[in-house]
């Protein structure tokens, strides 16, 4: 039964961090993107190193597991906060459907919404 | 098992592929960055097969240089230095 939870868990990971790859490719914004692919890949790894904690019990490989884990829970979303506090701040476009900016209220200036020239193809 | 991994590294192809097109310079950071959390996934799973627990020390010091790194670029984009 230990044995089916932690596959269970390792297979779920995998698919929430493809998804979350596949969130990467495929949503409009930086910001979308970032909010896709940091949640699916914290959630996606925990998993996985939960799963690997259950089928190898109290030793070295289980124990190095849960630990990592928990450092991916906490460091992963701390630096995916601070990239886009530093991507707003440089100038990085918003997506034209963006309904609020409060950010950006907050301090006072206007935002940089994209008005679809972006869209067009690449010129490279 | 092996289709896991292969899976996983699909995923770190699609970050590749944003890594290398993304129209802005936080867009590569973000792939890059998420790239090392698969490899960390990778690892791990490779040490659960091959039953090698020296492994996941290489999976714990890949997340912690990712996480640095793009703490550090988050900051230089800012436009801050690094104490501050």
């Amino acid at each position: 039964m230990t044995s089916f939870i932690g596959w269970a868990s390792i297979v779920v990971g995998v698919g929430f961090t493809l998804l979350g790859c596949l969130g990467l490719v495929r949503f409009p914004d930086l910001y979308n993107r970032m909010q896709a692919a940091t949640k699916c890949v914290t959630l996606g790894t925990c998993g996985i190193m939960f799963g690997i904690f259950l089928l190898s019990g109290f030793n070295a490989l289980g124990i190095k597991a849960l630990v990592c884990a928990v450092f991916v829970l906490i460091t992963v979303p701390v630096a995916a906060h601070a990239l886009g506090r530093g991507a707003l701040v440089f100038g990085v476009k918003l997506w034209k459907g963006t309904v609020k900016d409060q950010f950006t209220e907050d301090r006072g200036g206007e935002s940089i919404v994209d008005t679809g020239a972006a869209d067009k193809p690449e010129e490279t | 098992m092996t289709i896991l991994i292969v899976i996983l590294a699909g995923g770190a192809f699609f970050c590749l592929y944003r890594a290398l097109k993304g129209p802005s310079i936080p867009d590569r950071v973000i792939a890059v960055d998420i790239m090392s959390v698969i490899f960390t996934s990778i690892t791990a799973l490779v040490a659960l097969k091959y039953k090698l627990a020296y492994l996941l020390d290489l999976s714990i010091a890949l997340a912690i240089i990712s996480f640095v790194g793009t703490l550090a670029l988050a900051k230089y984009l800012e436009g801050r230095s690094l104490d501050d």
